[in-house]
């Protein structure tokens, strides 16, 4: 189905947007130039957004969280796969195609240092998207330039300052105000609160949630934090090495985690208070992940899970719900663990 | 807390230029650079003034019976040449020389440079590859060496000279841009702008140019007085400005000849071109220092960034 060939009589999709074998590969520098290695950053990953909701999104560090945002955006090509957007088909769209839909899905950046042009001031930066979409210029965009910033929490008056006169939390609430200028659907936050002090993280958490509630937008929320991640989503996603291994929705997965990866990760974490002590969250696991250099055969998980069996070493377990669960609870695992089942003996000395 | 401020803050060009007001060094070399300009500006001015031109020759007057150029005196207030020539008023039409060739000459390279490096670092890929390896190329001629051998092939011209210097120079400002820009195209606000739907034209004049002018405006001022020498030097050998057309540079080669009886060939010009060039290092310095992002975060903070 093409871009322009979204029926327009049919019902709205529940889905806002809907994201099938996505797959993205880098090409990286190999010591020889003969042969030429591709990093999968991103495996194969499908999920659906709801309209309104949040997704929240988590896995370690190098897992891909950032690479499927940039994808879902389309800051990235995607290698292969689908992503639909409000019935739209985006996975090949040109940069031009793409501009109609730019205003209607916004990102925010995690490191609030980077995002924001240290040489241009704030209400010009904020002003950028009615720049671009020629929505207002002059006093008029000053104008909604300042009730944005009213929105976000800022004084309106500091529309002549320089980023660098804004602390951290300041920052990204600027960030904020100009991903919602043109009032998108989607959000896709990359980490918004990891860079801020822990007592700044409430706040900008906050903060999204009551834009949230007023301006019905759907997140998709990163964070490597599980307990930042369940202050605010709907549900959950969790990723490992590129794929999807655990989707349901919050309360399900914190009180019964299926995936022994999604059971280690939530034995790491002392209490599920948001800013907690811990924010990165050291893991109960043996080893280190695979390189997703490698070639992956079986689980992507198996090396280091404790309960892997020959099966998961030769066959890839599929994101289905597993029998007596919640539909809505997805598994990507042979041998899920039951409710209130411990993940099992570690291989290694951690557990 | 901040108290708030009525006042609009000052960006960073104005940081700058606030800086600059209070570096007596640069100030004084900028005083030294325009009253150059001044000078040059104004040389038809001296030549009325003394009555002389240029390119006069004055053989009755101004060389003694054997043929000895005369000093500074009334009449001649910085001396003659050896052919009979007022020193003062080929000093005054040389500025006009030196400033500028040394000011498009570096012009040229900057704005060559800044074209190649920025979009070898912009677009990337087969294009980066083929401009990085001409930059090297160029960055690695023996550059006196050819630039003789162009100026001899094509015979001596102002023009010429200009555009030898800048090809000499351009290399060096294109690499380092280069550099910069590879940098800032994966900041997140770029991308963010990318997010937002903004074009390549637009974040190449919003994001990116104002984040690399101030690189290009330290090379541009270090690269003017390196230029003047340049000029000086193919001029001296006789490739750069044509006689009779007074240069600093064939005013010093001219003065090989008599320097041993008249001090002044030597003094004149080549004080000038000393005060000139030392004049502009020292401007491209202090203009660098102040755009040292360092310096921009250490405002940051005394202003009270952590509001
Ligand atoms: N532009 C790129 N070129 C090559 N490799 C990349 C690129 N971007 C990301 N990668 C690689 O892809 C993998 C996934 O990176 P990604 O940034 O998506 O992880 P992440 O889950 O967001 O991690 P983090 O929690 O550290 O932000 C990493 O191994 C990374 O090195
Ligand atoms: S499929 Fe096997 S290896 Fe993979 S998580 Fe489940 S039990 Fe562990
Ligand atoms: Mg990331």
């Amino acid at each position: 189905m093409s871009a322009a060939a979204a029926p327009a009589a049919a019902p709205p999709d529940p889905l806002l947007v809907r994201v099938t074998g996505v797959v993205k590969e880098f090409a990286t520098r190999s010591a020889s130039p003969f042969r030429r290695e591709r990093l999968q950053a991103v495996a194969g990953v499908s999920f659906g957004l709801r309209r309104g909701e949040t997704l929240g999104l988590v896995g370690e560090t190098g897992c891909g969280k950032s690479t499927l945002a940039r994808c879902i955006v389309r800051l990235h090509e995607l290698t292969a796969g689908e992503l639909l957007f409000d019935g739209a088909d985006l996975s090949r769209a040109t940069q031009s195609e793409l501009r109609p839909f730019r205003r209607r899905m916004q990102m925010v950046f995690q490191d609030p240092y980077g995002s924001l042009n240290p040489r241009r001031r704030v209400g010009s930066i904020i002003g950028d998207p009615f720049a671009i979409h020629d929505v207002a210029a002059g006093r008029e965009r000053m104008r909604l330039v300042q009730v944005l910033m009213d929105l976000v929490g800022l004084n309106p008056e500091h529309y002549n300052r320089f980023p660098a006169e804004f602390s951290g939390g300041q920052r990204q609430r600027i960030a904020i105000a100009r991903a919602l200028a043109l009032r998108p659907e989607l959000v896709v936050c990359d980490e918004p609160v990891s860079a801020l002090d822990v007592s700044i993280q409430a706040q900008i958490l906050n903060l999204l949630v009551d834009l949230q509630r007023e301006l019905g937008l759907t997140y998709l929320f990163i964070s490597h934090d599980l307990a930042v991640v369940r202050h605010v989503s709907d549900r959950v996603a969790v990723m490992y090495l590129g794929r999807i291994v655990e989707l349901a929705p919050a309360g399900l997965l914190y009180a019964s985690a299926r995936h022994p990866y999604t059971a280690a990760l939530l034995a790491a974490v002392p209490a599920f208070e948001p800013g907690a002590r811990s924010r990165r969250a050291p893991l109960v696991l043996a080893g280190d992940p695979p390189s997703p250099l490698e070639a992956l055969r079986g689980c992507r998980f198996h090396a280091r899970c404790p309960r892997a069996q020959a099966r998961c070493r030769a066959e890839e377990p599929a994101l289905e719900s597993r029998v007596g669960d919640d539909p809505g609870h997805l598994t990507a695992c042979h041998f899920p663990l039951a409710d209130g089942e411990a993940p099992g003996p570690a291989t290694g000395s951690g557990a | 807390m901040t108290p708030v401020a009525p006042i609009r803050p000052r960006g960073p060009w104005r940081l700058a230029s606030e800086r600059i007001g209070r570096d007596r060094a640069a100030i004084a070399a900028i005083a030294t650079i325009l009253l150059a300009a001044l000078v040059a500006v104004a040389a038809p001015l001296f030549a009325a003034l003394t009555g002389h031109g240029p390119a006069e020759q004055f053989i009755e007057t101004g060389l003694s019976s054997n043929g000895i150029p005369v000093g500074p005196g009334h009449e001649f207030w910085l001396g003659c040449d050896g052919l009979g020539r007022d020193v003062l008023v080929r000093v005054v039409y040389g500025a006009r020389i030196s400033l500028l060739v040394g000011v498009l000459a570096s012009l040229l390279a900057v704005v060559c440079g800044a074209v190649v490096g920025v979009s070898a670092a912009w677009y990337g890929g087969t294009l980066d590859a083929l401009l990085s390896r001409l930059m090297d190329a160029v960055l690695s001629l023996p550059y006196l060496l050819l630039a003789l051998a162009l100026a001899a092939l094509v015979g001596p011209s102002t023009g010429i000279s200009v555009v030898v210097i800048a090809f000499f120079n351009w290399a060096a400002v294109g690499r380092v841009l280069r550099g910069e820009v590879l940098a800032i195209r994966e900041r997140e606000y770029v991308q963010a702008a990318r997010a937002l739907g903004a074009g390549h034209a637009r974040i190449m004049f919003v994001e990116i140019l104002p984040v690399v002018a101030p690189t290009a405006i330290v090379y541009a001022t270090l690269l003017i007085p390196s230029s003047i020498g340049f000029e000086a030097t193919l001029s001296f050998l006789g490739l750069g400005v044509p006689p009779p057309t007074p240069s600093w540079g064939n005013m010093l080669a001219d003065a090989m000849a008599y320097y041993k009886v008249a001090w002044w060939l030597l003094l004149f010009p080549g004080a000038a071109l000393l005060a000139i060039t030392l004049a502009f290092n020292v401007l491209g310095d202090s203009v660098r220092d102040v755009f040292d992002p360092r310096f921009e975060r250490s405002v940051a903070r005394a202003r009270g960034g952590a509001a």
